[in-house]
């Protein structure tokens, strides 16, 4: 299948600071694509370049094939959900949906029965004739929605869409959003720094650190098997230890010889990674990790989220995701272990 | 102790509030004094001296020429400030900084010094003493103000605004006239009314800078030449009112604006 959008070794410098190195990306038709990483990793700039409201300093970009790297926004088939929303307050709702069918030439009657399909889509049929004002949070993010999806881009990009919303509606909206895209077929392209949000969402999830792109691939490979230290860490928690490998599977930590499957060639430096839902107590037919002090428990529902500091590296805190029925409390000395075959072997 | 404290702040209040109405409420009173001079005892009331002050060609012809040049040179100053405002927030312009200052300075500049300045360029360029001229001085003094208030209105999220206007197919004439302007509408109907209560009783460039028709600050003046008279009390309290009802118009469109 040929890419919708392909992003060629796109770099944007802003004075000394380099925003973007070099970054190369390709988004299917139909798929939801998320741009996850802290705050200061170039993905709101990746999605400015997409939208045209910044031309990159090199690169290309090509949507449908068309070189649109120069193009000024009114003339890409992307539209944009802004962060803020961005409505026009001054108009009411249907004109704010309205509007972008209004700038094609479209007539008043058919503009006005085109936003109220799409306020409907969205969930927001009775507030058609309102003032943006007059909404919630949610409300006017759907406003946005609809505002952005009535003139049929190819792409949608959405800049951290939810992050105004309080959580229970966060995560409300999350499902909708995945709806809605599943619905009308147009490619999402959507900006978070909330790993949650971004596994949730994703067909393919773009984990970006210092303006490149680390990792990149279907939400579950990439938290299964990270490519790299930082998306193991941003992508989900885990506790990290280096390692050596010595001999071919054999790898030398601090908690002795392990035998792990790993083709990495005998005497480099790796990095483990260890989920916090892979770490077991009491079980020593597994690789044993020592005792460990028990420094934080906290009681989560359906887990009991543990941490603890390692006898054999005093300066390691291990993360573990325990049974709600463990028994175990603050203080306590435990044995922990974890399973070979969920140990991640990292290079970089 | 308590209520003497009490009784001092209401009788420094009554003081205060004196000191600053009673002006104005003698000036009020006495227009409608009934007999020739505007001193006590009160002989009225009577509307003789508005009666007089209306059948005046001089002065409502001035009334007039007062209000032609207060909206004509305030839609222009609204109009000039708001492009400026507009062009240093949404771009990036060489030493920004010092032009914007320097497009605000003309409010720390003494309207006498604006006005002689005037008077030397319109001379120099053989531009003829009239209301045109006086209008012109009023845009010097009221763009920096319209400029001020709308520069503060643009902010990076009414930028955004615009930038999803442009977003969706706006063309850039669009942006300003279906978003840009309907959105700051609130600030730049104040920016109007601010310069147009400045301009109404502006006297010192008006006085410069007309000759034979002129406006109404020049035309009291010329009455109190000839001695003091109930009907310059008149006028005064026609001007004040008008003044008042500017007020209190640029006062409902913010009260209105911090209501929604």
């Amino acid at each position: 299948m040929t890419p919708l959008v392909q992003v060629k070794s796109v770099s944007q410098k802003f004075g000394a600071m380099c925003a973007l190195d070099d970054v190369s990306l390709d988004i299917a038709p139909r798929s939801y694509t998320v741009l996850l990483g802290p705050s200061g990793s170039g993905k709101t700039t990746l999605l400015s370049i997409l939208g045209g409201f910044l031309v990159p300093t090199t690169g290309q970009v090509l949507i449908e094939g068309q070189d649109c790297t120069g193009m000024p926004p009114a003339k890409r088939p992307t539209t944009t959900v802004f962060q803020d929303y961005a409505l026009f307050p001054h108009m009411t709702v249907g004109a704010n949906v309205g509007f972008g069918l209004r700038m094609r030439g479209v007539a008043s009657s058919e503009r006005d029965k085109r936003a109220q399909e799409v306020l409907k889509l969205v969930g927001l049929p009775e507030a058609f004739g309102k003032k943006p004002h007059q909404l919630s949070g949610g409300q006017r993010q759907r406003v946005a929605l609809a505002r952005a999806l009535v003139v049929e881009p190819s792409v949608l990009l959405l800049d951290e869409p939810l992050g105004a919303l309080d959580l229970k509606l966060r995560r409300q909206m999350q499902e909708e959003l995945k709806a809605i895209q599943k619905r009308v077929g147009t490619a999402f392209v959507h900006v978070t720094h909330d790993q949650e949000e971004a596994m949730a969402l994703a067909d393919h999830c773009v984990v970006m650190s210092n303006g490149r792109i680390e990792d990149e691939g279907p939400a579950e490979r990439v938290y299964s098997k990270p490519a790299s230290r930082f998306s193991a860490t941003f992508m989900g928690e885990s506790t990290i230890f280096s390692g050596r490998v010595i001999g071919s599977g054999e790898i030398e930590t601090v908690f002795g010889r392990w035998q792990l499957a790993t083709d990495v060639k005998p005497g480099s430096e790796i990095v483990l990674a260890l989920r916090p839902e892979h770490v077991v107590i009491d079980q020593k037919q597994l690789l044993p990790l020592g005792e460990g002090r028990v420094s934080d428990v906290v009681f989560q529902g359906s887990f009991k989220r543990v941490t603890a500091s390692l006898v054999k590296d005093e300066s390691l805190m291990l993360l573990a995701r325990l049974p709600a029925d463990a028994v175990v409390q603050t203080g306590d000395m435990v044995h922990f272990a974890c399973d070979p075959k969920h140990v991640l072997v990292l290079t970089r | 102790m308590r209520s003497a404290i009490r009784l001092a702040t209401i009788i420094y209040a009554v003081l205060i509030y004196g000191f600053i109405f009673l002006p104005v409420v003698t000036l009020v009173l006495f227009s409608f004094q009934a007999t020739s001079f505007p001193i006590p005892p009160f002989s009225g009331p009577s509307l003789r001296w508005y009666q007089a002050v209306l059948g005046d060609a001089r002065l409502t012809s001035a009334l007039l020429n007062s209000l032609a040049v207060a909206v004509i040179s305030s839609a222009v100053a609204t109009l000039l400030g708001f492009l400026a405002a507009w062009g240093f927030a949404r771009f990036r312009l060489p030493a920004s900084a010092l032009m914007r200052g320097l497009i605000t300075l003309p409010l720390t500049v003494s309207y006498l010094i604006i006005g002689m300045g005037l008077l030397v360029l319109f001379n120099s360029i053989g531009f003829p003493k009239s209301l045109t001229a006086a209008g012109i001085g009023h845009v010097v003094i009221n763009l920096p103000l319209c400029f001020a208030i709308l520069y503060s209105q643009m902010g990076e999220h009414q930028a955004n605004i615009e930038r999803a206007a442009r977003d969706l197919g706006a063309k850039e004439w669009q942006v300003l006239t279906l978003v840009t302007a309907p959105m700051l509408w609130p600030a730049l109907f104040a920016s109007f009314f601010l310069s147009m209560t400045f301009s109404w009783d502006e006297f010192v460039i008006s006085f410069l800078l007309t000759r034979f028709d002129t406006t109404l600050p020049v035309e009291i003046w010329n009455l109190l030449r000839s001695g003091l008279n109930p009907k310059t009390n008149a006028v005064g309290s026609l001007v004040f009112l008008v003044s008042i009802a500017f007020v209190l118009l640029f006062e409902l469109v913010f009260f209105r604006k911090s209501r929604s």
